[in-house]
């Protein structure tokens, strides 16, 4: 009953938590004092990016991990891992573009060769390979075990990525939420606006990963049954 | 595990003595390659250039890309995987062997492509010698994530563009630590910073094939 209830609640509440954001965001917070309108921006990319590098990337990474723990390996788990790294991949997209239209008029170029967008810009890279390396096998289990560990090697410039503001210094700034210091470098009704993003697309994440995978689970089971087919048309023949 | 990593990479040696596919082919190729970003770069560009550093790496990568294609060939011949299996050898020791067999390769063409920046771009002899120490560790590390991503890109058995994909992002961070710290070498600046990410980069490489390697060649 709670996981129909939350199976078909998660759809809505994500709509109405990200339309929360956008009105809270455009209509009902302040502009920044420095940037103006163009900090908006915050209420989108942080959480872009979060959902981008630890929740989906964090997802396939642990899924993988579980799927060659060999207590715990299943088709579930790369089924899993290979929908949250799909996820991913759009979202470190989406995460460079909004990056990107926040820093033309601030640094005054679309793209810079900044130690934070370089780094996030490999892990791109490497979602997209992850999923070049699913096209290019047959074989599922021979699939599954190269992909898993694809993804575990991925997963170390996840932490790359995270300090990279504090290792190197240069144009992108530092964190506002997880700070080395853990104070919030945000307030009031700006900061509640961040959290409720935050919130909504964690949630935007599940869902699209529910509905990828159920997808995914739909096409392995055409397959299967497409082999059964196959082989009962053979039986048949031989029959004749 | 270390005798057994030994025999491994003097096998692939000494295949790889016997075509000469190193010497022939791959390393006249590379020389081409610095020549041709030497053009590139035009009469002006080309000498004392702050490229060089980029150019040697990117040449390198180049190499590395056919060689690690190559030591997957010879992996992939009739037979060898069998005997692998049948002989009952530890992949970590398969991973080690050829892995090292992989950066004689990268030191030796490494060599020659210092030696063609030194001619064709001008870098400071004395300089390219304080680099050397860098320029090993990298092309070290270059050599341990290759041969792991060639096992996962199923080498001779997968599709030739899959490898260039998977590797560029892995390699990336390798051949900027290695620019910088060439660069330093040149230009003077923090030459061991870099070299002790190149250090760290090995290592890591390193540990995680001799983990993961044997799960790669179950298939």
């Amino acid at each position: 009953m709670m996981k129909l209830l939350s199976q078909r609640l998660l759809g809505p509440v994500t709509l109405v938590l990200l339309a929360l954001t956008v009105w809270l965001g455009i209509w009902v917070t302040p502009p920044d004092r420095i940037q103006g309108n163009l900090a908006r921006l915050v209420y989108v990319h942080p959480a872009v990016a979060w959902v981008a590098l630890y929740v989906s990337f964090g997802t396939a990474t642990i899924a993988s991990g579980l799927y060659l723990w060999r207590r715990t390996r299943s088709m579930v788990m790369d089924r899993v891992a290979h929908c949250a790294m799909e996820v991913s991949a759009v979202f470190i997209i989406l995460t460079l573009i909004t990056g990107s239209i926040w820093g033309r008029p601030t640094w005054g170029v679309w793209w810079a060769w900044d130690a934070r967008l370089t780094s996030t810009a490999i892990l791109g890279v490497f979602a997209l390979a992850y999923l070049a390396l699913r096209r290019a096998n047959d074989d599922v289990e021979v699939r599954a075990r190269r992909s898993a560990v694809f993804a575990l090697l991925a997963a170390i410039n996840v932490p790359i990525i995270h300090f990279s503001v504090q290792w190197w210094k240069t144009l992108h700034q530092n964190a506002t939420v997880f700070t080395s210091t853990r104070t919030l470098l945000i307030h009031g009704i700006m900061a509640w606006t961040l959290l409720i993003s935050f919130v909504a697309f964690t949630l935007l994440f599940f869902w699209l990963l529910r509905a990828r995978y159920r997808l995914e689970e739909a096409r392995d089971e055409e397959v299967a049954r497409g082999l059964e087919e196959a082989l009962a048309e053979r039986q048949r023949e031989g029959v004749r | 595990m270390i005798r057994l990593a030994l025999v491994v990479a003097r096998k692939d040696l000494l295949i790889e003595r016997r075509s000469r596919v190193l010497l022939w082919q791959v390393v006249p190729f590379g020389l081409m390659a610095l020549l041709l970003a030497g053009l590139a770069l035009g009469p002006r560009g080309a000498g004392h250039s702050n490229a060089a550093p980029g150019l040697f790496y990117l040449v390198m990568l180049l190499v590395t890309l056919l060689m690690i294609n190559r030591s997957r060939a010879i992996e992939g011949a009739p037979g060898t995987r069998s005997s692998v299996a049948t002989l009952g050898i530890d992949p970590a020791s398969v991973f080690l062997g050829k892995s090292l067999a992989l950066a004689v390769e990268l030191w030796l063409a490494g060599v020659v492509i210092l030696a063609g920046a030194v001619v064709a771009l001008h870098t400071a002899l004395g300089a390219t010698a304080t680099a050397v120490p860098s320029v090993v560790v990298t092309l070290a590390a270059l050599a341990c994530a290759g041969t792991l991503y060639g096992a996962l890109s199923g080498g001779g058995e997968g599709p030739a563009t899959l490898l260039p994909i998977l590797s560029f992002p892995a390699f990336a961070p390798l051949l900027i630590a290695g620019e910088r710290s060439y660069s330093a070498a040149l230009h003077g600046g923090a030459l061991w910073q870099w070299w002790v990410i190149s250090l760290v980069a090995l290592v890591a490489y390193l540990s995680v094939g001799i983990l993961l390697y044997g799960v790669l060649e179950e298939s």
